[in-house]
């Protein structure tokens, strides 16, 4: 009882006190934080996964603008009826260079981390200028002024250095070209064989139809390559994770 | 701190806390709730051991009980999938040309397919499968390529115009309008019009019935009745895909409309292609 009957030092000193608080907390801290940074298995190797391309990410900067991840989650999650109507439940790896991750944690709509490929653009552009034009019982709301805004890839360097600055690995090469990479995505006549060296399985395409970029085409190239970049015909996750 | 001091009135010991000649009681916490407490400490510790928990250098604690939600939904669809191993393993033998001759197996395959079918189809084929603009109708008989079991089977395998599969079905309608000049793009609508409406102007058409001889019959006949091996519609029936108006006919003529449908081999079982398959042909306008 020797030491407690001290704590009469410690609750008359309020700076000592503050440094004995702030002490007992960082405990916490550090033996539910630390270990994650040198965990081998924080995040699984997977092949496949690579940093989004300028327009994708652009469309990503939208999709957090106006607020997607309030109706749609993006996280199959490992159980049966998931995996059956949404496709492989979700890798942490997956989700490895999105800032921030767009997990969500509400599904009024449904989960989007597999989406891409599995409708056409049409369909997206269709679907997010009227979603009740092709499902009559949705109760989403229009975004069909994403096709009327037009959108220049002026902020687009800064934007890729902003990412690598918070750990996604865009090479000087990829920040260099990234206007052109910005507008060969989205145009089908472009060169795209440097474009898809650096971003593989990039969907290319004129996705709102329309021959201006608008925030559409950005919204669109990011749907389309959701879930895509891990191909799971050929990788297995380890089952004991 | 004075110890042992008690309290005149209720006997209890007190904190040695005095203010202003009133003293703190120091009462013990409640037995109940003290038990409560050390019970779970000592659940929450053996949870830990029991189940992944404590961080280490090279992965966390595995946990005695091996639990593991990647094993566990693993083994919950290999569970499912052995309940359905006879009815799957018929399906995948049977000839899909006889499989509504056969009828349990039919009714499980139109099960499953429809619940298929809801997941992945109905968000552009709608949920009734009656599709809407620009997005076939897969309840009636009017086919853009073919409504036998195999056509189908094709259509939701490799898909269409898609560029992931090298077999999607191809085709793509021109865009006329640099190739027609304004009067003969207005002729040929009337002369589409009246293939399936009684309502058009007769001189019209007439004009339109040699602009389409001559640009349109290849790929949709000379009668206008189609060409499902190119997926040219049918333009002689009153079923539209993208409307029988004179100002949506006149848009497809100068712009070329046509739908992209994504392969569905690389996502769907070769059991679930199978289902919907025959869930789509079930709807009414099977061949």
């Amino acid at each position: 009882m020797a030491l407690i009957d001290k704590h009469a030092i410690l609750e008359k000193s309020p700076t000592l006190l503050l440094v004995a608080s702030l002490l007992v907390v960082s405990v916490g801290g550090i033996v539910e934080i630390a270990p994650l940074f040198w965990l081998e298995n924080t995040i699984e190797e997977v092949e496949g996964v690579r940093p989004y391309s300028p327009l994708e990410l652009t469309g990503r900067d939208i999709y957090v603008r106006e607020g997607c991840y309030a109706c749609h989650s993006q996280m199959i999650r490992p159980m049966r009826d998931e995996v059956e109507r949404y496709g492989h439940y979700s890798l942490a790896a997956e989700s490895m260079y999105d800032h921030p991750f767009q997990w969500g944690s509400k599904r009024t709509g449904p989960d989007l981390a597999r989406v891409g490929g599995r409708y056409s653009d049409a369909w997206h552009v269709d679907h997010l200028s009227d979603p009740q034009s092709v499902v009559p019982e949705s109760i989403m709301p229009k975004y069909a002024f994403l096709k009327d805004t037009p959108i220049e890839p002026i902020h687009i360097k800064a934007l890729l250095k902003t990412h690598r600055f918070v750990g996604v690995p865009y090479s000087d090469e990829q920040i260099a070209e990234a206007q052109s990479d910005f507008r060969a995505q989205a145009d089908p006549d472009a060169d795209h064989d440097a474009l898809l060296e650096r971003y593989p399985g990039a969907a290319v395409a004129n996705f709102d139809g329309q021959p201006e970029l608008t925030e559409m085409d950005a919204l669109v190239s990011y749907l389309q390559v959701l879930g895509t970049m891990v191909d799971f015909s050929t990788f297995t996750p380890d089952a004991s994770r | 701190m004075s110890k042992g001091k008690k309290d005149d009135v209720t006997g209890t010991e007190t904190t040695g806390h005095s203010w202003d000649g009133i003293e703190e009681l120091n009462t013990p916490l409640p037995r109940w709730w003290l038990w409560t407490l050390y019970l779970c400490i000592i659940w929450g510790i053996a949870h830990t051991i029991a189940y992944p928990a404590w961080p280490m250098i090279s992965g966390a604690t595995k946990g005695v009980l091996g639990w593991s939600t990647r094993a566990n939904v693993a083994a919950e669809i290999t569970a499912h999938d052995a309940k359905n191993a006879e009815l799957v393993t018929a399906l995948l033998a049977t000839d899909m040309e006889t499989l509504p001759a056969s009828a349990d197996l039919n009714r499980y395959a139109i099960a499953r397919g429809g619940a298929v079918f809801r997941s992945n189809c109905s968000q552009c084929h709608g949920s009734g499968a009656a599709g809407t603009k620009g997005y076939p109708n897969l309840l009636d008989d009017d086919w853009l390529w073919g409504g036998q079991m195999a056509d189908i089977e094709f259509t939701v395998r490799h898909g269409i115009r898609n560029e992931q599969d090298s077999d999607a079905r191809y085709s793509q309608m021109p865009a006329f309008g640099e190739m027609l000049e304004k009067e003969e793009i207005a002729a040929v609508v009337e002369h589409v019009v009246s293939l399936s409406s009684a309502e058009y102007d007769a001189n019209l058409s007439a004009t339109g019935a040699t602009v389409f001889a001559d640009n349109c019959s290849a790929c949709h006949g000379e009668d206008g009745l189609g060409d499902r091996i190119q997926g040219a519609p049918n333009l002689a029936d009153a079923i539209w895909l993208y409307g029988g108006d004179h100002e949506t006919l006149t848009n497809t003529v100068v712009n070329g409309q046509f739908g992209i449908m994504p392969a569905w081999g690389p996502r769907l079982t070769e059991a679930d292609i199978r289902a919907v398959s025959a869930y789509v042909h079930s709807l009414g306008g099977g061949e």
